[in-house]
């Protein structure tokens, strides 16, 4: 009876993602709208990359400013390697307001946090599924979207355009990669399947996309990353079973 | 006299006159419309659909007893320009919808107009036949061979009046030569050649010549990972036939001199305007890619549109534009969601009116908007079935940016931005201008006094 009148502490405190952002409920930090306007903008790298033939202009805008966010976390120090305990989080559920970066950069002076200050969050708010895939999903689509010209079996020759376009992440790796979506049949504007996409080649290709992601952050010792790339690869196959 | 032509003042009325197309049920994807284009007589308009069909309309004769009702349009042609086709090679669909439509000026009874879809234009004649022969020796009335041996005098076959049927015959294709999406037609002053330009490349052609054509302008760089630019509007001097422009997705104008070399890939003048790096933001770039590109009349301004404004620059200015329009500055805070629901790169184009002091571009929820150079005023009006009782004067829309919102005006949120005016035209000489909304096409006229 004396419990009645207690409200339970939210069960979503104990999950990491969450209670990094317990401080910052009411207005979601500029880092976090960053991020969230560069899920966004891959998703349209990749969605625009199904249609029937992708407008070439509209794929250079969006990448250009894919390009430029990146440019700015790299200058942060914020675009580090992600937690595999984010994740099982579908990335359009990280897609908070992004008002905060219509603003010009007058308004937002007052606002940003420097770049030495960072978030004060620990990696793991960082939405893990969203990025890593995303770098994945980088390398193909990003410039075989261009090259409409190109024969299928030349896609893996793009491999080098993640490199050539964002300094900071570096190509180890070399030989095809498949092309992420050449054989799936399932609808592309559907997010669901895009990620079951990603799926089934972050988990032929992972270890060498991760590698290179990870090889790109400054300067993470490369044994943990191969413990997180087991990590991952569990959550993958979490995501893929619901 | 046409009463208030090239002077947008509070006098100015515009009235609705006419509305084409289906009302919404019924209206499929296929009626679209993709471009409006007024011949160089304004006699005759024209719109191209995303079924890759072609509508003319005709300006009837004005008559005597109607003096209040200027000359109405009413359908002259209509035919299928470009089908749906297939690249097997790219394992890509190619889309019928007609991007643009350029009219050749008109040079004998025929008229003839080029057409293009994202890879082939195509040179249309359209030509009236109102007789027809009759009486011909070998053929009866019905077009059966007669039997010689039957045949005993000889008559001269005569022209008989018939009705009117116009027919449209394609008379050349000029395909296969854009590996890119083709964005802009425009015909030359010289009347012999005309341009094609696609996202990367521009190619000239001769009329008379379907199987070869020019590379004049090439920016696909050697290596497609560095491509950051592309090409998003090109058009010809209206009276140098060695002169064009086009327009970057970086917001920038180049002009080039044909007799400068065979590939123009240096300009002879780089329009920019420096960007105010208080405004930046992730979005600046895209905002200031150029949707439309088009020369004044005279020859001496070009104007540009991107997405937030409409831009007159001098020819003889490089470093920024001479006048500055602000279309629909309340979506600047918006950004974030038009970024989002992917209308942040709609492609609005704009149009000079015929003496080159006012022009007009379109906006959401069907507004379309009008700047006098002159009087620096503007006005927005809508293009809506609520507004379409024959010669209804327009009334001036507001869009209510923060605050009270007043009783006529319409709040940010409110608009709807699935009815976008993209495509408008204006009469080369009168004030009657044609404006695409979706499926329906409008034609409005100024109020005559």
């Amino acid at each position: 009876m004396f419990a009645r009148g207690l409200k339970r502490k939210s069960a979503e405190d104990g999950e990491d993602v969450e209670g990094g952002l317990a401080g910052a409920q009411a207005m979601p930090s500029y880092s976090l709208q960053r991020q969230s306007l560069l899920d966004m903008s891959l998703v349209k790298l990749q969605l625009c990359h199904m249609l029937v033939e992708p407008n070439l202009c509209r794929s250079v805008l969006i990448a250009n400013t894919v390009r430029q966010i990146q440019e700015e976390m790299a200058q942060d120090g914020t675009w580090r390697v992600v937690a595999p305990q984010a994740a099982g989080r579908a990335p359009l559920d990280r897609l908070v307001s992004t008002d905060i970066l219509c603003r010009s950069v007058r308004e937002q002076e007052g606002e940003r946090p420097g770049p030495d200050a960072g978030d004060g969050h620990t990696p793991d708010l960082v939405p893990g599924l969203a990025t890593v895939p995303s770098a994945q999903a980088l390398r193909s689509p990003q410039s075989s979207l261009w090259e409409v010209d190109s024969s299928r079996e030349n896609r893996g020759g793009f491999q080098k355009s993640l490199d050539q376009i964002f300094e900071t992440l570096e190509n180890k790796t070399s030989g095809s990669v498949e092309e992420l979506f050449a054989d799936v049949d399932s609808p592309y504007y559907d997010l669901d399947a895009v990620l079951t996409g990603m799926v089934g080649s972050t988990q032929s290709g992972h270890g060498s996309g991760l590698q290179a992601f990870s090889s790109a952050t400054a300067p993470p010792p490369s044994s943990s990353c191969r413990s997180d790339l087991g990590e991952l690869d569990h959550a993958v196959e979490i995501l893929v079973e619901t | 006299m046409m009463p208030g032509i090239g002077v947008l003042t509070q006098d100015t009325l515009w009235c609705f006159s006419q509305v084409k197309g289906t009302i919404e049920i019924g209206a499929t994807e296929a009626d679209i419309i993709s471009t409006v284009e007024f011949n160089h007589t304004g006699e005759l308009l024209a719109t191209g659909d995303k079924g890759g069909r072609v509508v003319i309309f005709q300006r009837e004769q004005e008559s005597k007893n109607q003096v209040h009702r200027r000359g109405e349009y009413n359908v002259y042609s209509t035919f299928q320009s470009h089908e749906p086709e297939f690249d097997y090679l790219k394992s890509l669909e190619i889309e019928e919808k007609i991007n643009k439509i350029r009219w050749l000026p008109q040079q004998n009874a025929a008229y003839f107009l080029l057409s293009t879809n994202d890879k082939t234009v195509k040179l249309w004649k359209v030509s009236e036949r109102d007789k027809r022969p009759e009486g011909y020796n070998l053929k009866d009335e019905e077009g059966r061979l007669r039997d010689p041996a039957t045949i005993t005098t000889l008559r001269v076959p005569v022209l008989r009046p018939m009705d009117l049927m116009v027919e449209a015959t394609p008379r050349r294709v000029f395909a296969n030569a854009h590996t890119y999406h083709i964005n802009s037609i425009s015909v030359n002053s010289d009347y012999e050649t005309y341009m094609s330009a696609d996202d990367l490349r521009i190619n000239l052609w001769n009329f008379e010549i379907t199987n070869q054509s020019f590379n004049i302008v090439d920016i696909k760089p050697a290596n497609m990972e560095e491509l950051t630019e592309v090409i998003t509007a090109a058009e010809f001097h209206p009276h140098h036939c060695n002169s064009f422009v086009y327009s970057s997705s970086k917001g920038t104008i180049r002009l080039c001199d044909m007799r400068a070399s065979a590939l123009c890939d240096r300009h002879s003048k780089f329009f920019e305007e420096p960007e105010d790096p208080s405004n930046r933001s992730f979005f600046s770039e895209i905002i200031s890619s150029i949707s439309d590109v088009k020369f004044s009349h005279s020859g001496r301004y070009i104007m540009t549109r991107d997405y937030l404004t409409v831009k007159v620059w001098d020819l003889n200015m490089e470093n920024r534009p001479i006048e500055t329009y602000q279309v629909h500055d309340y979506l600047r805070s918006k950004l974030c969601s038009l970024y989002e629901n992917d209308c942040i790169f709609d492609k609005f184009e704009c149009v000079w009116n015929g003496s080159d002091s006012v022009i007009m571009t379109g906006s959401y929820n069907n507004f379309f908007r009008m700047f006098d150079r002159n009087t620096k005023r503007d006005v927005t009006l809508e293009a809506s079935r609520e507004n379409s009782k024959p010669r209804a004067i327009l009334k001036p829309r507001k869009v209510c940016v923060g605050g009270k919102r007043r009783k006529d005006e319409i709040s940010v949120d409110s608009l709807d931005f699935s009815k976008k005016i993209l495509h408008t035209a204006w009469h080369p000489s009168e004030n009657i201008i044609a404006v695409a909304a979706t499926n329906n096409l409008y034609i409005f006229q100024d109020k005559v006094n």
